[in-house]
């Protein structure tokens, strides 16, 4: 599973980071997201959909 | 004209103190999207699907600005305040202005910022449920507890003199009351604009060391000429009223959750991991922000197979959605095991709370700490007793008695 953001639409709700810690951070400038981990390891791929749900902005999405 | 008022009932609809108001639910069950007739005499559609709401509500073909033509005014009140607003806040403004706005804030409430202010907040939350335990028992936790705690955290996070709480409570208040005079909102908005005037001359002439957000805001954004006054004004007082209203409400409704559920309250005080998901239970649970959403088509848009046509208002109800059955299974039971996380108390879309990893934190801390210092804590009157404000913006009590 490999990450994918598109920062331009994110509005920082932060959802992610709450959803997938270890994988989604803020960036300390616009608060907007970051990727950690951006091929999470298995034990984390259900977070990172879950965090992908959540996103109230669309922001994430997956290759997998 | 009989037929056209049966299939476009009356808006808003009233809830019950714990439930959605019924018709939601055949709605839900039968088209999804409804006819209703607002106030002022015109149409508008409600939503009450999960999964349509949250369309609606991610969807940039749906406007959130007031003055285009077909959308919807809850109240008279409503309908006076939001034409007469100028500048509007950022959650009436469509992107990409709304985005410009919205960056300008989002650091100040991202996760890690907010997660760091944890031991202040807990350290907050412990003076204040000293001091109303000193009170004594019997006492009234939504104003001496549930309303002190957002507002502690909220002027101080913005800089706004706690001593001034009266003063902004109430006219937070007024302002969000939907039964009022249409004047009455309209006043209290503009002393509540002309006090943080006076505040942020204030800051501006001592800027101190800028560790609070109206500082930052005026001193990075308004002196550079990104923001205008005007607009930080309108953006502080949305902050100020958003961060200490809703909050409150959600902690006097949360202890009555558990105080009525006292197996589950056992149950949280023997596991304090269970409060995480306890509070995204209350969350969705009550909804309180019940008009939440207030929308307007720019061109047509085909949601769930109904058309709605470019003009027509929409009212994508959140309170609705967190009880859709698909969603949430037995949605009417409050169950702090279920998952609840993806509910829409906080809205969806661009305009989803800002402010949530701070409600969340500050719920957090004081549903994890409220019945560890008072285990007998109780109600003082039968449920029954008890005044909702079913004629506020934001749902919630006027007073919670309890005793201990």
């Amino acid at each position: 599973m490999r990450i994918k953001v598109d920062a331009t639409k994110c509005i920082g709700a932060g959802l992610c980071v709450v959803a997938a810690p270890e994988v989604f951070s803020q960036n300390e400038d616009d608060g907007l997201v970051i990727v950690l981990q951006e091929y999470p390891p298995q034990h984390l791929h259900e977070a990172c959909r879950e965090a992908a749900r959540l996103c109230p902005a669309l922001v994430i999405s997956f290759d997998e | 004209m009989d037929d056209l008022n049966a299939a476009a009932p009356a808006f808003p609809m009233r809830r019950c103190p714990f439930a959605p108001p019924p018709e939601y639910a055949e709605i839900r069950e039968n088209e999804g999207l409804s006819r209703v007739t607002m106030p002022d005499g015109s149409l508008a559609w409600i939503a009450t699907r999960y999964d349509d709401v949250r369309a609606i509500l991610g969807d940039s073909r749906f406007s959130t600005v007031p003055s285009t033509p077909g959308y919807p005014f809850i109240a008279p009140a409503r309908a006076a305040l939001l034409k007469n607003e100028f500048p509007p806040t950022i959650i009436r403004m469509d992107s990409p202005e709304h985005t410009k706005y919205r960056r300008m804030l989002s650091k100040e409430f991202m996760v890690h910022h907010i997660e760091a202010m944890r031991p202040e907040l807990q350290q907050t939350v412990d003076t204040l449920l000293d001091e109303f335990i000193a009170k004594g028992s019997p006492a009234d936790l939504f104003e001496d507890f549930a309303l002190t705690v957002p507002t502690t955290v909220i002027s101080r996070m913005l800089g706004v003199p706690y001593e001034d709480r009266d003063f902004f409570q109430e006219r937070s208040k007024a302002k969000l009351d939907l039964t009022a005079d249409p004047e009455v909102p309209i006043r209290a908005g503009a002393e509540m604009r002309e006090y943080l005037d006076r505040l942020i001359t204030e800051k501006m002439v001592h800027p101190g060391n800028r560790s609070d957000l109206i500082s930052r805001l005026v001193m990075s954004q308004v002196v550079p000429g990104h923001m205008t006054r005007e607009e930080a004004l309108a953006t502080i007082e949305l902050l100020l009223m958003g961060g200490h209203e809703t909050t409150a409400n959600m902690i006097a409704l949360g202890t009555l959750s558990l105080l009525t559920n006292p197996d589950q309250k056992d149950a949280l005080v023997a596991d304090p991991s269970l409060v995480r998901n306890t509070v995204e239970e209350m969350l969705r649970f009550h909804t309180i922000v019940h008009y939440n959403g207030p929308r307007v088509a720019l061109e047509d848009v085909e949601v769930a197979g109904t058309l709605i046509k470019k003009g027509e208002g929409v009212l994508a109800l959140i309170t609705a959605a967190n009880r859709d059955p698909k969603a949430f299974a037995e949605p009417d039971k409050f169950d702090i095991r279920r998952p609840a996380l993806h509910h829409v108390a906080f809205s969806y879309g661009v305009h989803q709370c800002l402010g949530q990893p701070l409600a969340r934190a500050e719920l957090q801390i004081v549903f994890s700490t409220l019945f560890q210092r008072l285990p007998t804590l109780r109600l003082a009157v039968p449920v029954e007793e008890i005044k909702f404000r079913y004629d506020a913006f934001v749902y919630g009590v006027d007073t919670l008695p309890v005793e201990w």
